[in-house]
């Protein structure tokens, strides 16, 4: 480890995650604002254990579960992430110039993702808000099928970017489950494709205020026009009931 | 996690969370390459497995006896030998016997005795063919505990046993061999034991399966299949995937695009909104076929002659991410795992559950094979799988198919 300017450099070639991890809570210790981890091939539940806020540059391709439970980091991937990421995460960012894995944001509870591509199966599953921590995820591309499953609360944002013009999202069984929080997903979707928990609604001007204001936040971490993501309609999703099992296990 | 040693669990965890790993290389062009590419890749999903089991299927690992069935035989009984191999030479022309070269290697301990057989069919049962070739197998590995044929094919080699993938590779010096395809696996075990004959790739004839999850219908799948001279020895659910792949695609002839629709159906809702000849197809072979669809979670990778599949259940609960660069075609449990071998590939995606990705010796890999909608017509055509579409009704016309269901 050797300090270059005020970023901290870390070869991870090679390295076993358990070693990589402590190394950065190491650097972090030290009172590092900005490390970068270089050559990263699948080391697993990278930002993990980190309780303050820094930015993490991660080049390549980080494992699964990165930023599990994280509490406060920022993490910049300047490629793509493999599944689980954001597991429980509490706090701080993560940042994704790339396309995110299944079970993004899985039980996530603060804090936001920002994929700037697409993303797999169940984002979002049972992410969860509670008083003033409340858990965002904005994906510019698509999702696939079980967007939201079991999703208690937080903003679930999908924008759709990666569609063709004319070509529709194609996840189904979106928000199976789900019984809290919201969804806005840009552009149009067919009843078959809703989970028979969640219901459509229109925006009001509360929406329309936090969405520009994710939009903003979208476009300055991946250099889109604001002007371009606001060109269609959102469909906004919410839960039909906030406890809609409780006739199935408890009579 | 008992019996584990340091270098199977360094940090000395009591308890390891994981999953088997998979790798596939293809070269769709034939051409052969060495096991470089699958054991970096291996390593790098090292935390996946946990030492009870490694393997790997090599295509193309025979050439100079290209025509022969390559049995190989695991012995955990030695006294077995003499009889498997008085069978062997009873049934078949015995062209060449040796022991597997293997080597000492940390971590490897109590290997059974394996030997590998080259064969050929003698006139009388050449007509027979295959399904000779299947029924002898079965005969050797029902006939009592302690000899297992669990490698058939031709110009095949399936290379397993309790280890990490690396240190099995190691074992049996991978280093000579050289394949088209290269299905590498690294083990989990979670409901069956970690045992040599449980490792994987299961195989049979020229199939292959390596797999990640667990197949809950496999009392089902394996009644449905003993019915039809499949037997399954290995004490690991896997082995109904390799006898499956065997029946629906060898047997029944069926296309992977249709064999995909058996194994990880459309559920009962995305039915109903197909268009008429595509839910007819679709109605049928769930119905045809409801004792072999896969239920529970899997990622497999199926390999054959010139062809390499990649298949997730229909709900995707397990993970499979794909690329391509130029010819060759690369499928995997992560990412990571690909970019350590191949650092910018043309294209990586994650495929729907139930699509097949398939690469084919000959047919070089285009933009969207493999990953596009399922066109019901274009199989019927090329494959001669009928549909009305007024009765709603689909007939499936292969002689072989109404013969044998």
């Amino acid at each position: 480890m050797f300090r270059v300017e005020s970023a901290v450099q870390i070869d991870a070639a090679g390295v076993h995650y358990r070693d990589l991890n402590a190394r950065l809570r190491d650097a972090v210790e030290d009172g590092a604002e900005r490390i970068e981890l270089h050559n990263v091939f699948g080391q697993r539940y990278i930002g993990t254990d980190l309780h303050r806020p820094v930015e993490i540059h991660i080049y390549g391709t980080p494992g699964n579960d990165l930023a599990a439970f994280m509490d406060g980091p920022r993490l910049v991937v300047h490629g793509n992430v493999q599944d689980g990421c954001g597991n429980t995460m509490n706090g701080g960012e993560v940042i994704i110039h790339g396309r995110a894995g299944d079970v993004t944001g899985y039980s996530m509870r603060g804090g936001k993702i920002f994929v700037r591509d697409d993303v797999g199966y169940r984002v979002g599953i049972h992410m969860k808000e509670y008083q003033g921590q409340c858990p965002t995820i904005v994906i510019g591309g698509t999702a696939q099928h079980f967007l939201g499953e079991y999703m208690a609360g937080g903003v679930l944002v999908v924008l759709g970017l990666t569609l063709q013009p004319g070509q529709q999202h194609v996840a189904e069984f979106i928000g199976t489950g789900m019984h809290g929080g919201v969804m806005y997903i840009r552009g149009e979707l067919e009843e078959y494709q809703l989970g028979r928990e969640v219901g459509q609604v229109p925006l009001d001007d509360e929406d329309r205020a936090l969405l520009g204001e994710l939009m903003g936040e979208y476009c300055t971490h991946f250099g889109f026009e604001a002007h371009e993501v606001f060109s269609q309609p959102f469909t906004k999703l919410i839960p039909l009931s906030s406890r809609p099992y409780g006739r199935l296990y408890a009579y | 996690m008992n019996g584990l040693g340091r270098y199977e669990n360094p940090y000395d965890q009591d308890k390891v969370y994981d999953a088997c790993g998979l790798f596939g290389i293809m070269d769709v062009r034939g051409r052969r390459f060495s096991r470089r590419d699958v054991i970096r890749a291996m390593a790098n999903m090292h935390e996946r497995g946990n030492g009870l089991g490694g393997g790997f299927a090599v295509y193309g690992c025979y050439p100079e006896r290209a025509d022969c069935y390559a049995f190989h035989v695991m012995y955990t009984e030695r006294d077995r030998q003499p009889a498997v191999e008085a069978f062997l030479r009873d049934h078949f022309t015995l062209v060449h016997a040796e022991e597997v070269p293997h080597q000492s290697t940390p971590g490897i301990v109590n290997p059974p005795l394996i030997w590998r057989y080259f064969l050929q069919l003698d006139g009388k049962c050449a007509p027979q063919g295959e399904e000779y070739v299947v029924e002898k197998v079965m005969t050797v590995n029902t006939a009592g505990q302690g000899a297992y044929i669990y490698s058939s094919g031709r110009d095949l080699g399936v290379f397993k046993g309790v280890g990490y993938s690396e240190q099995i590779a190691e074992y049996f010096s991978l280093a000579d061999y050289e394949g088209y395809i290269w299905m590498g696996h690294g083990r989990f075990p979670t409901n069956t034991p970690g045992w040599w004959g449980g490792a994987h790739p299961f195989s049979l004839l020229d199939w292959s399966v390596v797999h990640n999850g667990e197949i809950s219908s496999y009392g089902i799948n394996r009644r449905y299949l003993e019915m039809r001279g499949y037997h399954c020895t290995m004490r690991t659910d896997t082995e109904v995937m390799a006898y499956i792949a065997d029946l629906l695609m060898r047997r029944h002839k069926l296309p992977i695009e249709v064999a995909a629709k058996v194994i990880a159906p459309p559920l009962w809702s995305q039915i109903e909104r197909m268009e008429p000849r595509q839910r007819a197809l679709c109605r049928t072979l769930r119905q045809v076929y409801s004792s072999l669809l896969v239920n529970g979670p899997f990622t497999v990778i199926i390999g054959r002659e010139g062809e390499m599949i990649g298949l997730t259940d229909r709900i995707r609960l397990r993970p499979l991410t794909a690329a391509v660069q130029g010819d060759r075609l690369y499928l995997s449990s992560e990412e990571a795992a690909i970019r350590v071998v191949c650092p910018e590939p043309d294209r990586v995606w994650t495929p729907v559950g139930g699509e097949p990705i398939v690469g084919r010796r000959g047919v070089p890999l285009q933009e969207d094979r493999g990953i596009g909608v399922w066109e019901c017509g274009s199989v019927a055509d090329r494959r001669k799988l009928a549909c009305s579409e007024s009765s709603q009704q689909c007939k499936l016309t292969l002689p072989e198919f109404t013969t044998a269901i």
